[in-house]
Order: structure tokens, then C-alpha cells, then sequence
């Protein structure tokens, strides 16, 4: 059997110019011309770099890589909305992509309208449309708000209604990106059911998605993209766990510490942030130790109130705990300050064992100065925190409680 | 499900791919044509008081302002044709002309939104705009027919039912060139979108809308004015009402240029629409 879709060493380069300028204006091309500026402020970026995988028919693939990673680059490829720079794309079906819930929605125009606006859009003929316009309209739920114009409508019913004509196309492939990240969480269970179906029904699925649960309940095998290369291609298991590993190397975090002296930190307030496990600089803690983060600060002016917040967020990027000084003891500054190092110590650090990652927000009583998303990536590690040096299950536990009495009677 | 080596649905995605038109592809996509025209058209007049009523209102206005100001104060007296028969029978291809030519240029930087996300052939887009254009003609046309029997105009129908079409349809093409060419500049340069009000009425200053060509002396005058590719569209439009045509070379010469402009327009359209997902 031949492959649905052949990727053949696809590459993409973006040429991007460092004057900021989103679109090119004919004033500068001319006085580029009459300066006879050459083109050294413009610089290629390879989104993709060579990448080469084949689809069977009737598979379905996660893409996973962090942002960045040129996912959607290869969708829109894919998608045929950009064209490589190089290499080809062999296919053997129609290529319906979804890029985005509801493309072409127009606020103006009623349900029914933009039922039949999307439905062309995404590539339906007016008679599929019609044959399955109760379905659509069935699965969407929102037969009541057919003749209101949409603009009326909530965010959610909006939603549901894009997702329902997409539902309903009939591609031998289809491309999605991202689109269950929106939406409430039945609604997300009812949008997977349906791509379910769309496997089962020996269609192939190209799904790129930053919820693992979602790749891996359905896609089976999925492609790692890491700075527009092609890391890994396999078993959905792994390409997840060697996602997670990727995610959490981080390259700026080494040795306990990790610093901001990058062009456009000056400006910034956080300069430095440290992880100490049992008072000595560590890249990683363990369960139950003494856990010291220390942010190192420098603002132009005196802060009377500094607060420092710290989120944990566990390796799915869920965040998990949140400590800030406000909720414990309030201004902990005896004087202003306009530079300093501020820490927070957790006596036994109550997170199970797995990859975790920290986001630091330094702010005065009113508003943030300055955030840092996830700076740190670290391991917290296995360590018996009893005498019966049993380990709690890390499928149930996110957190464990040190000090539990027990009692029998 | 077995799909052979070459199926209907093969195709392969390159890098760049060779001029072509692809009218194959255009064919299936006819619906969207339709759909994007019968969205811009509903928008259009969509919580508007009067509605289609705009439709004739505009070149109508024009009309009563022009009669105002060439027909009365000027005096400018065409052949053959009352002062508001001209001026609306003009004024009516060139609505379509200017709201074209201004709506295609504008259409893919406000469809941006659309072509990120999803492929269809672009040229669906501009063209629908045009469309647009043409659905409110065809409004405007009924007032037409009503002035010319109010202004109890001489019309050859046998000519009517040729020329009446052929204006329409040389606008339409003579729309298509410069709207093409302008949607695929705006997206690249955005200085465009301040140019085409600026060049479309500076444009109306030199087709005869408002003015018969008979009134210029000089004859260099009148071959540059031919090089306007609505004066064809205009000039043949009007010759039902006309004794006789006074320069069929002035015609020719204006139906080159926009023939011309169309093929630039669709060239240049064609060979930069790869990008425009990246630019817009």
C-alpha cells in the first residue's frame, strides 16, 4: 500500500527583518534603493529544516513540539495556505485542514448563513451542505439561535457551531491545529468522540496539539518537532516522553541558577533566579527537602512592597501550586528596595516525584513588574520520606503530606 | 480504503510552481465564488435603514450634483442625450468601475483573517468583490431604464441589447486588471490602500463620465484619454443613445489597454498569491 501523504525533505525559510516593521512599506524599499542599503538587516530563519516522514492511510499522527517548533509551519504547508522552500509534499486524497474554529465566521450574518459561509469555505458544496445541515445543526445544539445573527451569540454556542460544520467535512485527510483547546470540557469529550469516529472510519488524521491526553488517546504514532527539525518519529508513548525531556532540558537553567542578561533584560526587573535543595545550589530537588528560590532583583526605583509569587506548574504545564507572600505575611521589606535578593523557603516540599517547572512573577502590592514563564525546569526526585520508605503511587498523588498520624481503635 | 499511484485526488505541493491559470481548479471552486459575493452583499446592506435603496442612491446623487454643476453652471451639452441621461449612464459603469476597483484592492488584506487559516484559489476573492460591484449595476440599472422613459430618450433597442452588455462586461474586465493587481500590492505594500481613492478619482476627471469627449479640442488629448480602458466600456454603453460613433480608433485603443491591464493584473496576481499567507 502507498502512503496518503509522502513529506519529502520540506524545508521553509522566513526572511526576517530586525526593523520591526510587520509589513514592508514602499517608502523603505525606495530608500533602501537610494541608500543602496544592502540586505543585511534581514536574516533567514528556518522554520523547517528538512523534514521527511510518510502517512499511511487510515493512520492517524500527533505533532508535538514546544512553541516554536515549526508545528504549525507544517500544517499551513500542508494546508497549502504557504508553499515550501524546498522539498515536496506527495498526497494521495483531499486535504481538509482546521486550522482555526469557525474561519470565515462573519458576525453580521445568522447562523444558517454562516453555516453555509464556513462550509464553502472549508470546501463543502452547497448540496453537502444541505444534506447534512441538520446534523450540523443537531450537533451544535443551537437550533433555537438559527435565524439570530452571530454576533448575538455567546463565545461558546459560536464554538459549538464552528466545530459542527467542520465536523461534518468528509476529506480523505484531515488537518487539525489546536482547535480542542478552546471550549468547555463536555464539549472538548464530544469534538474528540467525533474525531474518534473519523479514524475509525479509515480516514487519516494529522493532529497537532499541546494537550498530550488528547494526542495520546488519539493518535497512535506522532512526530517530535524541535527547532523546525524532525527529532523523533514512533510510538505516540514515546514521542510524548521524549517531548517531556526536550521540554524540561532547559538550556538556560544550569547548576541551580539561571540569569537574564540578554539584550532585552535591562530593562527587566528579575535578574537572576536560583533553586536551592537543603541550602546548597542544586538543578534539581527532591521530595520532602528544604526548598530555597531566590530572585535576584533590580528595579529603577525603590520598591516599598515587594511581592514575589512563584507557580509550580507540573510536566503537562498544568500549574499545580502557588505561593506568594501576600497570603502568608504580607510586606516582609523592612525599608524600600531597590535591589536585593528575594527568597521564600519551603521547609519540606510537599511535590511528588516527576518534572516540574516554575514561573516567577516579582511585583509591588498593586501589579506585576516582571514575570518569568516557566525560567526553571527541574526534577523533583524519588526520596522515602517515612521510616517505611514506601513511596506514594505518582499516578494518583500530584502532592503527599509528610507528618499523618494514623490511628487504629 | 486503496488509493492507485495516480488518483483523482493526486497532487504534490512544491516550492514554486509554474505560471499557470489553473481554470480547473477555479471551476471547482465556483460555488465559493458565490458565497463570498452573497456574504459581501448581505453585509453590505445589513443593518442599513434604506438598504438596496444605497445602490441607486449613490450614482443618483452623483448624477443630480453633476447636473447641478457641468449641466447648469458649465453648460456642457452632449449630443444627442439630455445632461442627467448622460452623466447617470455613465456614472452607473463607473460605480462599478471605482467600488471594484477599490473593494478588490482592499479585499485581501481584509480577508487576511481567511487566507492564514484556509486554501482556496485567491483569486476568488477579488473577484467576488467586483461581483459585488456588478450586483449593485444591475439595481441601479432599473432607475436607469425609468430615466431614460422620464427623459423620453430615443433608444436603438436592437443596439441596446448588444452594447448594454458589452459596457458591462468590458467594465468588468477592465475592473479585473487594476482590482488584481491592486489586492496583490496592498498586501505587499500597504501604501496602496491610501493610493486607490486617490487614483480612482483622480480617474474620474479623466474618463468621459461627466463630460463629453467631443469637448476636447486637442487630438493628442483624446488618444491619452483613450488609454483610460473605461472609456470603451462608456463610450459603447452610450451608443445605443448616440446617432454614430465619432472615433472607433479611440475605442480600440481602450479596450487594448484594459485587455492589457487585465493580463498584468492577473499575472502579477498569480505569481505573488503563494506568499500572501506570509506577508498578510
Amino acid at each position: 500500500m502507498k502512503p496518503i501523504l509522502e513529506i519529502q525533505s520540506v524545508s521553509k525559510k522566513f526572511s526576517i527583518s530586525h526593523e520591526g516593521s510587520p509589513y514592508l512599506s514602499l517608502r523603505d524599499k525606495l530608500s533602501d534603493i537610494v541608500k543602496f542599503k544592502s540586505k543585511q538587516t534581514r536574516e533567514d530563519f528556518w522554520a523547517l529544516k528538512d523534514i521527511n516522514f510518510n502517512v499511511m492511510p487510515g493512520e492517524s499522527i500527533g505533532i508535538i513540539g514546544k512553541n516554536g517548533a515549526g508545528k504549525s509551519t507544517l500544517l499551513k504547508i500542508l494546508s497549502k495556505i504557504t508553499p515550501p522552500s524546498a522539498g515536496k509534499i506527495i498526497s494521495r486524497g483531499r486535504i481538509a485542514s482546521l486550522l482555526e474554529v469557525g474561519t470565515g465566521f462573519h458576525p453580521e450574518l445568522t447562523g444558517r448563513e454562516n453555516i453555509y459561509l464556513n462550509g464553502s469555505i472549508l470546501g463543502m458544496k452547497k448540496k453537502e451542505i444541505d444534506s447534512k445541515f441538520d446534523e450540523i445543526v443537531d450537533f451544535a445544539g443551537t437550533e433555537r439561535f438559527l435565524d439570530t445573527q452571530l454576533k448575538h451569540y455567546s463565545s461558546g454556542m459560536q464554538l459549538r457551531l464552528a466545530f459542527a460544520v467542520a465536523a461534518f467535512l468528509e476529506p480523505e485527510i484531515l488537518v487539525i491545529d489546536e482547535v480542542l483547546a478552546v471550549g468547555d470540557a463536555q464539549f472538548q469529550k464530544k469534538c474528540l468522540g467525533k474525531m474518534e469516529d473519523v479514524t475509525r472510519s479509515g480516514r487519516t488524521i494529522l493532529f497537532v496539539s499541546h494537550n498530550m491526553a488528547a494526542v495520546q488517546s488519539l493518535c497512535k504514532k506522532s512526530v517530535l518537532l524541535n527547532k523546525g527539525s524532525l527529532e523523533f518519529i514512533g510510538n505516540t508513548n514515546e514521542v510524548v516522553n521524549k517531548y517531556l525531556d526536550l521540554a524540561f532540558l532547559s538550556t538556560e537553567f544550569k547548576n541551580g541558577s539561571v540569569e537574564f542578561n540578554g539584550p532585552t533584560d535591562t530593562t527587566r526587573i528579575i535578574k537572576k533566579v536560583e533553586l536551592y535543595c537543603n541550602g546548597s545550589l542544586s538543578d534539581f530537588a527532591h521530595m520532602g527537602c528544604l526548598l530555597e528560590i531566590k530572585v535576584h532583583f533590580s528595579s529603577p526605583k525603590a520598591i516599598p512592597y515587594p511581592v514575589l509569587g512563584v507557580i509550580f506548574r507540573d510536566s503537562q504545564g498544568t500549574p499545580v501550586l502557588g505561593i506568594n507572600n501576600n497570603h502568608y505575611v504580607g510586606n516582609v521589606a523592612s525599608r524600600p528596595l531597590q535591589e536585593g535578593d528575594f527568597s521564600f523557603i519551603i521547609n519540606s516540599l510537599p511535590l511528588i516525584n516527576g518534572s516540574y517547572s516554575v514561573d516567577i512573577h516579582f511585583g509591588d502590592n498593586i501589579t506585576d513588574l516582571d514575570v518569568r514563564r516557566e525560567c526553571m525546569n527541574f526534577m523533583v526526585e524519588k526520596m522515602p520520606f517515612t521510616k517505611a520508605g514506601v513511596l506514594p503511587d505518582e499516578q494518583i498523588n500530584k502532592f503527599f503530606v509528610q507528618d499523618v498520624t494514623w490511628r487504629v481503635q | 480504503m486503496k488509493l492507485p499511484e495516480n488518483n483523482e485526488y493526486y497532487f504534490e505541493i512544491k516550492p514554486k510552481v509554474a505560471f499557470s491559470l489553473n481554470l480547473k481548479e477555479l471551476f471547482e471552486y465556483k460555488e465559493l465564488f458565490y458565497f463570498f459575493t452573497w456574504r459581501d452583499v448581505k453585509v453590505k446592506y445589513k443593518q442599513t435603514a434604506l438598504g438596496f435603496l444605497w445602490a441607486v442612491l449613490q450614482p443618483l446623487i452623483m448624477m443630480a450634483i453633476f447636473t447641478f454643476f457641468m449641466g447648469k453652471t458649465l453648460k456642457i451639452q452632449p449630443d444627442s442625450m439630455d445632461y442627467p441621461v448622460f452623466a447617470f449612464s455613465g456614472l452607473i459603469l463607473w460605480t462599478v468601475f471605482s467600488s471594484g476597483v477599490t473593494n478588490a484592492g482592499n479585499s485581501m488584506v481584509s480577508n487576511a483573517q481567511i487566507i492564514k487559516k484556509i486554501y482556496f484559489p485567491r483569486l476568488i476573492i477579488p473577484v467576488s468583490s467586483i461581483f459585488v460591484a456588478v450586483f449593485d449595476f444591475f439595481i441601479a440599472f432599473l432607475v436607469f431604464i425609468v430615466l431614460l422613459l422620464a427623459f423620453h430618450q430615443p433608444v436603438n433597442i436592437g443596439q441596446a441589447f448588444l452594447f448594454w452588455p458589452l459596457g458591462l462586461i468590458i467594465t468588468i474586465i477592465s475592473t479585473f486588471g487594476p482590482g488584481c493587481l491592486l489586492a496583490a500590492l496592498n498586501v505587499k505594500y500597504r501604501d496602496f490602500r491610501y493610493v486607490i481613492p486617490f487614483m480612482v478619482q483622480a480617474l474620474l476627471f479623466v474618463t468621459p463620465v461627466i463630460y463629453p469627449v467631443s469637448m476636447v479640442s486637442q487630438v493628442w488629448v483624446k488618444y491619452v484619454l483613450a488609454i483610460n480602458p473605461m472609456y470603451a466600456a462608456i463610450t459603447l454603453f452610450r451608443l445605443p443613445m448616440m446617432q454614430q460613433l465619432s472615433d472607433p480608433s479611440l475605442v480600440w485603443i481602450s479596450l487594448s489597454s484594459g485587455v492589457l491591464f487585465f493580463f498584468i493584473g492577473l499575472t502579477y496576481f498569480r505569481k505573488t498569491e503563494m506568499y500572501f499567507a506570509d506577508l498578510a
